[in-house]
């Protein structure tokens, strides 16, 4: 069956904001299915709320609405569009939520919606435990799922099919707190017990054990003709009760022989077909005993995921695309395999090379959070490596996460390994806990001569992993006793994945030492396609992967016929403040090289972005982003030029030493980053610059950190040099504080200078994104902090445009970053901040490169920002490329932060350090009804209808919050205020009602908040260390959703926005119209 | 003993491309037919299947022998192959079922083996010069020795290797529940599997040698006749041609898979041709002519039937064409469009392999019905 000629439109849901457990691989799939339906004549209408996905680039879809994902707002998308199909198999969970809530109420059916994809039927059974389990059971198949239980004699019903060990888990407790495992009855009625009284609906999930049992998933497709094919299979290293996402995982399974992975493929078919998706693709995870190869179905999502995602890059197959294809009709060997061009999607990839996917953490930025891992996914990134062996993709996978380890490597400090002693006894002890430090663990046990046997009773990881391991150890050893290091050595080593680094560390020498032998003993490596196929047929596209193998397959030059090529450097793996909008910023720049006629060359190494999909540019290494990986594809492409300031500081950092190695860097100087990162440099091109910046100072050490800071004055922000997100960064008020900082913090980045600057207090903030070529500045948006000064720029939201900043200042602030610009010399894009208090600008930072807020900017003004300044630093000016001066906002424009609360313990108030994983954008015509398109899209559902508010706040904010109190009360709100805030206001005339604070008295405040009395929290921090009890008082708000408010501007922002879901109209338009709009009203400046 | 060797052992192909490696199993040299197969699981059924006889077999997977060998996944009762090429072998077994690594099953078999070999580059070579002969030897070997002996060594065309491969006497294999049929097996090189999944369906198997007479056979009265898979050129192997033609001729049923299939293509008048590089491996798709659905399957052969225009067989125009490639559209399955005969290209046995193509069996079982109804 072709195409469906009976659709019209399709409607497709993303997933809104970057999240833990939902990345960019939502981005990629969606951006994919996209492109499959509208090249197949469709009219394609797409929402999401996050601005710094590629999919929502206007010229994606036919209709971008950026708004909140929820069935209100996305109704009156489809009350206007009228789509013929929902697709909502393309955005995660959050989509396929949202589907199914439109489903429930009637919206789809009331506006003639068809669910294409996946079936309402099918989510449901697959999404339900007890559908699932009986779906399971009839077709012959085993799942670890038991049942729920309100009593002891429930548990004893349960226990009965799933026997022991079973895990308790309590439901609705955050991380599953309370649960355990029993291995008896005894147990058992102990675990439930102390579950049932840890829920707050007195309720255990029982499940059957499987923990250290072997983990795998298949990634299947299935047409409307039940064509059934496995795309990819993959084997988690880490054993089951790891979740997943936070396993390091390989493909294709490497511990099943035929006769095991074939009943595996036989049980994904008859999965797939007994849930029903009648077209598209789905994950299937099973669990198999490694003692005697019972299997169990563990989940099955319907829909693409992280891991098809990372199967589509480990095979060259893209399960999303055909997965669309597919849902508008399409049979599987009606679609062509892209990747060879000449043989169909029917098949099923083989591969001839080995892919490990290692997860990426945040701990660092989550110092109270549990680090141990478990069922619960807790990594922000992933990086993905390929390798013609095992060990070889595992050096470079660790190579590619960017964690300051040259490969598997361990740290020099024992703590840096999470190790508190490395003997016998502690080094086994720690392997029982699964970290994200495990894998340096490991090496120290091989080390230690612990057997594989021993590691294995510790980790359950598959004693042919641990072999692998082993076998790097050993030709460790054997490099590092050489008298001498021959080529044949030499090459060995490389063959086996070492890089120079780990080699230079091995035998106590220079990274450039390692590189020079081997250069001067030819050892380059060579490159391998990654074709389906295994090398059957000939492969059309230039997917690539580093080897050192005898035969070469990448022609340097770039693409055939296209121009000269230029090299984009990606972001590497997603961490707290480098994610999609990076990812986002390369991709526009190969765009716009392509249609500029040049050939263009992406490196990246994480699977989950749109610039790793291979027919984004016209050549993808899919290689870490190291100064060996990056040079040597360089040294071969020999490109025109080589683009770094689009990746963040991934390849910033690489910028220096690509270009003393020859590496034709284009767009801004090395040189003129230097003079914007340097500190001393940098306060010379503010003397030039005429710029005003806070006191500040260096120091080395606490001692001079103290003279610095009482030279200054307090509060001081301190933070080490070169750091990303905010990383260590901190307000310190005192002396103790500093002694703190240095005791605790400074380990970030222990070898550089520590900067001081005094922290301008009840300042406001403005981010700065600018474009030059050199001579013309565009200053693309200025975007007002709406958190005050002292909250990470990616953590505060902020409004476009700058609505409470008066014209003085905006110009001030213009001319600032026009004249920084044309001092640094800056051909690309520039991002500064400022604080700005009493009319007076001070500049903070100077980033001469894109910034997390490029397409936030882009997509508010219609500009794009990414795609001009790659156009400017291939040699193009600013007067040739017809860009408005400072383009106008297409209405109003706030973007907010996601932040990843509910998965860690840790308190939610917000500060110099980022945290936030992802952003949302509201788009309105009025500020207020922005911020609260911004807050539901962030799943902070203001309460519309009005409620209970809780005002809880410190004493400097009891005067502020006043006039707000009375804004909400005339909103018909009640107000609830504890003591303090209670007096203060009561004295004012300011009916409230009292109410307690944890330890004053029952009711208090969190139990209102469990049993959904509170509608609305505000809560400022008391002194400079929260107390227990707003702690505890900010995560039951966080648990149980109650949207809450922890800073007065965010407050006042709130007021706003209820008072706009009020009175404005709930309309919803589309970037297309926007943007069309200003082209009506705003002619474009003469070329 | 040990079994991972570091001895430098060269692989020399017949057009003078030279790979080098380490060695791996027994001392070599061995000469034979440079293959390749992209199963990415499977090695040890691959060893064992009697279709790889005289051939050097190379897995495009890299990491081969990690799960070891067991008794159970063996096609036949020693390896086949007469040799094995490998990117990486895996000195540890580990699974459940393991018994053994492979290393140290290659070696008890006396198999020559060679590891640490560029088998990309290997594969992309004969993927563009095509299936050509080769000698895994030491590399102390003197090249153009070595390379006088491969040229001596026969090629595959017109190579009757089903002798060497075939069982010397009839066995049964009998069936599991209540025998229902019973059906006669040419053994060409049979895969133990192909016995197994017929008696699972209720037959009692005689399994008989290559050479077997027609009388022989009829004397039996079978109620179907299956022909095995083979190594070799099927213009080599004329003995099954009169049986497929006097069996079918009075309704007995007759099934051939792979060489049985090239076989049934010849018996009817059909030809029969070598492949550039032939299929070897897990993952072709084949659509079943008039259904639109596509089966996932395992394939191990160099020489195909020739298809004609519409589904035809040259030559033999009381065949249809049922199954068609859909890598290289090359004829993947037939049937008799009078008589009870059909047959597939493809393992529908598929060990290793998916199993999307066991169906074939039960079509056989019900036309052996029909025969009797």
């Amino acid at each position: 069956m072709p195409r469906r000629d009976d659709l019209q439109s399709v409607l497709i849901l993303g997933s809104g904001p970057i999240v833990i457990g939902q990345a960019c691989e939502f981005d990629y799939s969606g951006t994919q299915a996209v492109r499959a339906l509208r090249e197949d004549g469709y009219r394609v209408i797409l929402v999401n709320s996050n601005p710094a996905t590629i999919m929502t680039d206007p010229d994606i879809a036919d209709r971008t609405y950026i708004e909140p994902l929820t069935p209100e707002w996305v109704e009156r998308v489809i009350e206007r569009e009228r789509p013929s199909a929902l697709l909502p198999t393309m955005g995660g969970q959050t989509a396929l939520n949202l589907a199914m809530d439109l489903h429930k109420r009637g919206v789809l059916e009331r506006y003639g919606v068809e669910l294409i994809g996946a079936e309402a039927r099918s989510i449901a059974m697959a999404e339900n435990r007890e559908e699932f389990s009986a779906a399971m059971a009839r077709i012959g198949l085993d799942v670890a799922h038991g049942g729920f239980a309100k009593s002891i004699d429930d548990a004893y019903q349960i226990v009965e099919s799933t026997g022991y060990p079973a895990i308790v888990r309590p439901s609705f407790t955050l991380g599953g707190t309370g649960g355990g495992i029993a291995y008896n009855l005894e147990e058992l009625e102990v675990q439930v017990r102390k579950g049932i009284d840890a829920s707050p609906i007195q309720e255990v999930l029982i499940d059957r054990s499987v923990i250290g049992w072997k983990e795998f998933e298949l990634e299947v497709v299935r047409d409307a003709a039940d064509n059934v094919v496995v795309v990819c299979s993959i084997e988690n290293f880490d054993a089951m009760g790891v979740h997943t996402g936070d396993s390091v995982t390989v493909a294709p399974a490497q511990t099943l022989t035929d006769v095991e992975y074939q009943r595996m493929r036989d049980a994904a078919i008859a999965i797939i077909r007994e849930i029903g998706v009648e077209a598209g693709g789905c994950n299937i995870q099973f669990a198999v005993n490694p003692e005697n190869g019972e299997m169990l179905v563990v989940e099955m999502n319907p829909r693409v995921s992280r891991s098809s995602a990372l199967a589509s890059k480990a095979t060259g197959f893209p399960i999303a695309r055909v997965g669309a294809k597919l849902a508008v009709g399409y049979l599987l060997p009606e679609l062509p395999n892209n990747i060879t061009k000449t043989t169909p999607a029917s098949f099923e990839p083989v591969l001839d090379y080995v892919v490990v996917k290692f997860p990426r953490f945040a701990f660092e930025k989550f110092p109270e959070a549990d680090s141990v891992l478990g069922v619960q996914m807790k990594s922000v990134g992933e990086t993905m490596a390929i390798g013609r062996t095992f060990r070889a993709a595992w050096q470079k996978g660790l190579r590619g996460l960017e964690i300051d380890r040259p490969g598997w490597v361990t740290a020099k400090r024992l703590e840096d390994d999470g190790l508190k002693a490395d003997d016998r006894d502690t080094l086994l002890a720690t392997l029982r806990r699964p970290t994200a430090e495990r894998v340096f663990q490991l090496k120290r046990a091989i080390e230690s001569h612990i057997t594989i046997h021993d590691m294995h009773e510790a980790t359950f990881i598959d004693p042919w992993f641990l072999d692998q391991l082993v076998g790097i150890v050993e030709m460790e050893r054997e490099y590092t006793d050489a008298s001498d290091v021959t080529g044949d050595l030499l090459r060995r080593m490389k063959r086996e994945g070492f890089g120079d680094q780990q080699l230079a560390i091995m035998r106590d020498e220079r990274e450039e030492d390692v590189r020079q032998r081997r250069w001067d003993l030819g050892i380059r490596p060579t490159y391998n396609v990654v074709d389906t196929c295994a090398g059957e047929f000939p492969a059309e596209t230039p997917y690539f992967y580093s080897s050192y193998e005898d035969e070469d397959e990448s022609e340097a030059g770039g693409r055939k016929g296209a121009g000269e090529s230029i090299v984009i450097l990606g972001s590497g793996p997603n961490r707290i403040g480098q994610g999609i909008e990076f990812d986002y910023c390369c991709v526009q720049a190969v765009l716009a090289l392509r249609e500029a006629g040049y050939s263009t060359i992406m490196v990246n190494s994480n699977p989950e972005t749109v610039s790793t999909d291979f027919d984004v540019s016209d050549k993808l290494y899919f290689e870490p982003l190291t100064l060996e990986d990056t040079l040597e594809i360089i040294h071969r492409e020999h490109p025109k030029g080589v683009i770094v300031q689009l990746g963040g500081q991934t390849p910033l950092k690489l910028a220096e030493g690509l270009e003393a190695l020859g590496a034709p860097i284009i767009g801004t100087s090395v040189d003129a980053i230097d003079r914007a990162e340097d500190r001393e440099r940098f306060a010379e091109v503010c003397h030039i610059v005429g710029a005003t910046v806070p006191d500040n100072g260096v120091a080395m050490n606490e001692d001079q950190a103290v003279s610095v800071a009482d030279r200054i004055g307090y509060p001081v922000l301190v933070r080490p040099s070169y750091v990303l997100g905010g990383r260590a960064m901190r307000i310190v008020y005192d002396q103790a504080g500093l002694k703190d900082y240095f005791d605790t913090a400074i380990r970030a980045s222990p070898n550089h200078p520590v900067l001081i600057d005094r922290f301008i207090e009840d300042a406001f903030e403005a981010d700065v994104d600018a474009l030059s070529d050199g001579t013309v500045v565009v200053v693309g948006g200025i975007m007002q902090h709406i958190e005050d000064a002292g909250v990470h720029s990616g953590d505060s939201a902020c409004v476009l445009p700058p609505h409470l900043l008066s014209g003085d200042v905006l110009s001030e602030i213009r001319n600032l970053t026009s004249r920084f610009a044309l001092e640094l010399g800056v051909v690309g894009l520039l991002n500064v901040q400022y604080a700005i208090r009493d009319s007076v600008v001070y500049v903070l930072e100077v980033n001469p490169r894109g910034s997390r807020t490029i397409p936030f900017v882009s997509k508010a003004t219609g500009v794009p920002l990414a795609r001009l300044a790659a156009r400017v630093m291939a040699g193009e000016g600013l007067a040739g490329l017809n860009v408005p001066e400072e383009p106008p906002v297409a209405g109003v424009a706030v973007k907010e932060a996601a932040f990843p609360f509910n998965r860690f313990d840790v308190d939610v108030l917000l500060g110099p350090e980022m945290r936030s994983t992802g952003e949302v954008m509201g788009f309105d015509d009025s500020f207020g009804m922005a911020f609260a398109k911004a807050q539901a899209a962030v799943g902070n559902h203001l309460p519309e209808d009005g409620g209970s508010l809780v005002v809880t706040v410190n004493d400097p904010d009891k005067l502020t919050v006043t006039p707000m109190v009375r804004r909400f009360r005339d909103l018909g709100f009640t107000i609830l205020a504890t003591r303090g805030t209670h007096a203060y206001l009561t004295d004012l005339g300011i009916e409230c009602e009292r109410i307690f604070k944890v330890g004053e008295g029952r009711p208090d405040i969190v139990d209102k908040i469990v049993s959904g009395e509170v509608h609305l929290l505000v809560n400022t921090p008391f002194g400079k260390k929260s107390q227990y009890d707003d702690y505890a008082m900010r995560r039951a708000a966080i648990t149980y959703e109650v949207p809450y408010l922890t800073t007065m501007s965010a407050t006042n922002a709130a007021c706003d926005a209820l008072i706009a879901l009020r009175t404005r109209t709930h309309q919803v338009t589309s970037l297309q119209e926007r943007v069309e709009r200003l082209r009506q009203t705003v002619p474009a400046r003469e070329a | 003993m040990e079994v991972i060797l570091t001895e430098p052992t060269i692989l020399l192909l017949e057009d003078g491309r030279l790979f080098t490696g380490l060695r791996l199993g027994a001392l070599g040299p061995a000469f034979g037919e440079v293959v390749f197969n992209t199963s990415m699981t499977g090695y040890q059924e691959i060893l064992t299947d009697p279709s790889y006889a005289g051939q050097l077999v190379t897995m495009t997977y890299p990491l081969i022998g990690n799960y070891g060998v067991n008794p159970e996944d063996e096609e036949s009762r020693v390896p086949q192959v007469s040799g094995f090429v490998v990117r990486e072998i895996s000195r540890v077994a580990s699974s459940w079922r393991a018994t053994g690594s492979l290393p140290e099953y290659l070696m008890r078999h006396g198999i020559v083996g060679i590891s640490s070999v560029d088998t990309r580059a290997l594969t992309r070579h004969i993927r563009s010069e095509g299936a050509m002969r080769g000698a895994i030897a030491p590399a102390s070997a003197d090249p153009r020795e070595l390379r006088d002996l491969l040229l001596m060594h026969p090629r595959m065309e017109g190579l009757d290797l089903v002798g060497g491969v075939s069982t010397d006497e009839p066995y049964i294999v009998e069936a599991e529940g209540d025998e229902k049929f019973r059906v006669m097996a040419y053994d060409f090189g049979i895969k133990a599997h192909l016995p197994r999944l017929l008696a699972a369906r209720g037959c009692r198997v005689m399994v008989i040698p290559f050479d077997t007479t027609v009388e022989e056979i009829l004397a039996e009265a079978p109620d179907g006749l299956f022909i095995s898979n083979g190594p070799g050129d099927p213009a080599a192997v004329r003995e099954a041609e009169e049986a497929i033609l006097k069996l079918s001729q009075v309704g007995v049923p007759v099934f051939g898979i792979c060489l049985g299939h090239q076989l049934i293509g010849r018996a009817f008048g059909g030809s029969t041709y070598k492949l550039p590089f032939g299929h070897h491996g897990g993952n072709h798709p084949v659509e079943r002519i008039g259904h639109g659905t596509v089966e996932i399957t395992a394939q191990n052969h160099g020489f195909a039937v020739l298809g004609g225009k519409e589904w035809s067989v040259p030559g033999a125009p009381e065949l249809r064409v049922t199954h068609v490639n859909l890598y290289d559209h090359t004829v993947e399955g037939m049937e008799h469009k009078t008589r009870p005969v059909f047959s597939v290209q493809y393992h529908p046995e598929a060990a290793p392999g998916p199993h999307d193509s066991r169906y074939l069996f039960d079509r056989f079982i019900a036309l052996m019905e029909a025969h009797r109804a």
